[in-house]
């Protein structure tokens, strides 16, 4: 199954998931800034417990077990088709919008079960947030943008300071603080992909998703996203699926190599291969398929 | 060899079987092959365009007939009484007061009628249904036959349900109206379902993404993406609608009313459509002017409407962008 595949939605034929109605104190784990302090030893914001992903039964991906830790940021990498985007999907459910898809295993965020029977996925996403491959900033003005997601979240906050620190943190206010009125659609793609990373921060998640961010980005609006992760580091974690393996190298802490493994019915499954600090799978992988696919001899 | 008579003779072979040889090789023969290929291609592609222009002038010319007989013919009557009186057995006084206010009202009824279920229905068959489920594709299916039913059958549904029947509305313009929504449904759901799909999907998973609940985001992204187009459907359906005869005449609308409806709930209504088609029928001369006249009304009713619905559009699309 390739990666287009794999990340492929279905909207028309989205299942009612997204339409569950909120239920009152549903069992949503609560963000780490409402936990208890002195969490040392609750350094993961999510672990996988023998994640297993299906596409109309046939696995997408396989026996992932990894923990994503906070304030860093975590690199997914692998060749095409190795199940990184749909690996990323599981961690805010998106994944729930493919009919056919099927999670099995757990999703664990701090240390409650994301599919759980009571979590509604629409509450998973308020703390997760998520930034696309292609920019796609709704066709309204900046400010409407950023607004969107504390409007229908009913945050009771003032909308002119969130929009701002929103614009802030995702180093875009100066350049568009005197047209905040204007469509989203007049801006370069760089801008729009940081608009979009100011979107997701508007909700005040706790973790980042973004998937390949700058694949549709010029070098030097990637730059800007990287020197933007870096800043964004501090206070989120980060989890970011790249084709990149330079942007691996330059912007994360962690990272997993993902790689795809053909069975005999010719079904293409992803699985971890190794995953540890970022430095050491560059520097010193243990697995020679690693090895392989960093140093450029495969993939 | 680029131009020897030798090669020249090349160009009588049909392009063709000069484009399987040429499969076989040399470069030079393949450019002059290609040559008279194009030469053959312009000439068809020539007679393709021609005879496109030739099917729009065909469909100008019968619409310009069309509106040039009924203004020649109507021209004699063609004056403010028409539109002002009402009624009348005397073809001089008759006029279409009464139709065109029915006609107004049983638009209005149509329109505030059709729209949700259209709409409503359309959203649901793309937003929510799945098509792994049979009765989803059962619903799909009956939707696209419902669109081929002939409109004097949902004039007798119309009688039998609406008027009397089931809900009794007795013969008004609502039930005039609701037999017609009946009858263009389909085409509003078919174009509002059009318009739905053709907003991104990567809007609703962006929505999605920062916690939007499905019904948010079909409100916030979805829908206001797609009004442009669902009003373009509208348009397009309630102006097959307001042309319909025969389901209006089995519903109730009268062919002689002297008063202006008082609403969609009052009795006694005409339209334009079943005013024109009364006046035909009758043997008098003057009535035959008369429907000429009201043909030319009809159109210019219905070009109003359409033009302000459009205008309604375009000025809904700039305040988005």
């Amino acid at each position: 199954m390739s990666d287009e595949t794999t990340t492929r939605q279905a909207a028309p034929e989205t299942t009612a998931a997204g339409a569950t109605p909120r239920p009152e104190g549903a069992a949503v784990p609560r963000p780490a800034a409402e936990r208890p302090a002195g969490g040392l030893a609750e350094q993961a914001v999510l672990r996988t417990e023998h994640l297993r992903v299906l596409y109309g039964g046939v696995p997408a991906v396989r026996d992932v077990s990894m923990e994503i830790q906070r304030n860093r940021i975590t690199a997914l990498i692998g060749p095409s088709g190795c199940g990184k985007s749909t690996l990323l999907r599981c961690f805010n459910r998106m994944n729930d919008l493919i009919p056919s898809a099927a999670v099995e295993g757990r999703v664990l965020y701090h240390g409650a079960d994301l599919y759980g029977p009571k979590v509604d996925p629409v509450e998973v996403r308020k703390r997760i947030g998520m930034v696309f491959q292609k920019p796609n900033p709704f066709p309204k003005s900046i400010y409407d943008n950023v607004a969107f997601g504390p409007r229908v979240l009913g945050m009771k906050v003032s909308m002119d300071e969130v929009v701002e620190r929103s614009l802030r943190q995702a180093a875009l206010w100066d350049e568009v603080k005197d047209r905040l009125k204007e469509n989203a659609y007049g801006m370069s793609g760089g801008q729009q992909q940081r608009l979009c990373i100011a979107r997701a921060l508007a909700t005040n998640p706790d973790v980042i998703l973004m998937d390949e961010p700058c694949s549709a980005l010029d070098p030097i609006s990637t730059n800007r996203i990287e020197d933007l992760m870096f800043e964004l580091r501090d206070e989120y974690s980060i989890v970011i699926v790249t084709h990149n393996m330079q942007q691996a190298a330059r912007v994360s802490d962690m990272t997993a190599f993902l790689t795809v493994e053909v069975d005999e019915h010719d079904h293409r499954t992803g699985r971890v291969v190794e995953y540890d600090e970022t430095q050491k799978i560059f520097s010193t992988p243990k697995d020679e398929r690693t090895e392989a696919y960093v140093t450029g001899r495969f993939g | 060899m680029a131009t020897g008579p030798a090669g020249r003779g090349g160009f009588r072979l049909r392009p063709s079987v000069r484009r399987v040889a040429d499969e076989a090789g040399a470069a030079t023969e393949a450019s002059i092959a290609l040559g008279t290929t194009q030469r053959g291609e312009m000439v068809k592609g020539y007679a393709f365009l021609g005879l496109l222009l030739l099917s729009i002038l065909i469909a100008l010319a019968m619409l310009v007939t069309l509106i040039l007989d009924a203004i020649i013919e109507g021209a004699p009557r063609l004056d403010l009484a028409l539109i002002t009186n009402f009624a009348s057995s005397l073809p001089g006084e008759a006029g279409l007061q009464a139709a065109i206010f029915g006609t107004l009202w049983v638009m209005l009824g149509l329109v505030i009628t059709v729209v949700p279920l259209g709409v409503g229905a359309a959203i649901y068959l793309e937003e929510y249904a799945s098509r792994d489920r049979w009765y989803n594709r059962f619903i799909e299916l009956n939707i696209q036959n419902l669109a081929a039913v002939p409109s004097i059958v949902f004039g007798i549904l119309g009688l039998g349900l609406i008027v009397r029947g089931g809900l009794s509305l007795g013969p008004v313009a609502y039930a005039g109206a609701l037999t017609l929504s009946l009858l263009v449904l389909p085409t509003v759901i078919l174009a509002a379902r059009e318009a739905i799909r053709a907003v991104p999907d990567s809007h609703r998973q962006a929505s999605l993404a920062v916690g939007a609940t499905k019904w948010q985001t079909i409100r916030h992204h979805v829908l206001p993406s797609a009004i442009p187009g669902i009003m373009t459907g509208t348009i397009l359906a309630v102006a097959r609608a307001i042309g319909e005869t025969a389901p209006l005449l089995l519903v109730g609308a009268t062919v002689f009313v002297t008063f202006n409806p008082d609403g969609l709930f009052a009795e006694g209504y005409t339209t334009l459509p079943v005013q024109i088609f009364n006046w035909v029928t009758r043997p008098q001369d003057e009535f035959r002017v008369l429907s000429a006249a009201g043909i030319v009304v009809l159109l210019a009713v219905l070009l109003l409407v359409n033009a302000a619905a459009i205008y309604i559009r375009n000025r809904w699309y700039k305040k988005r962008v």
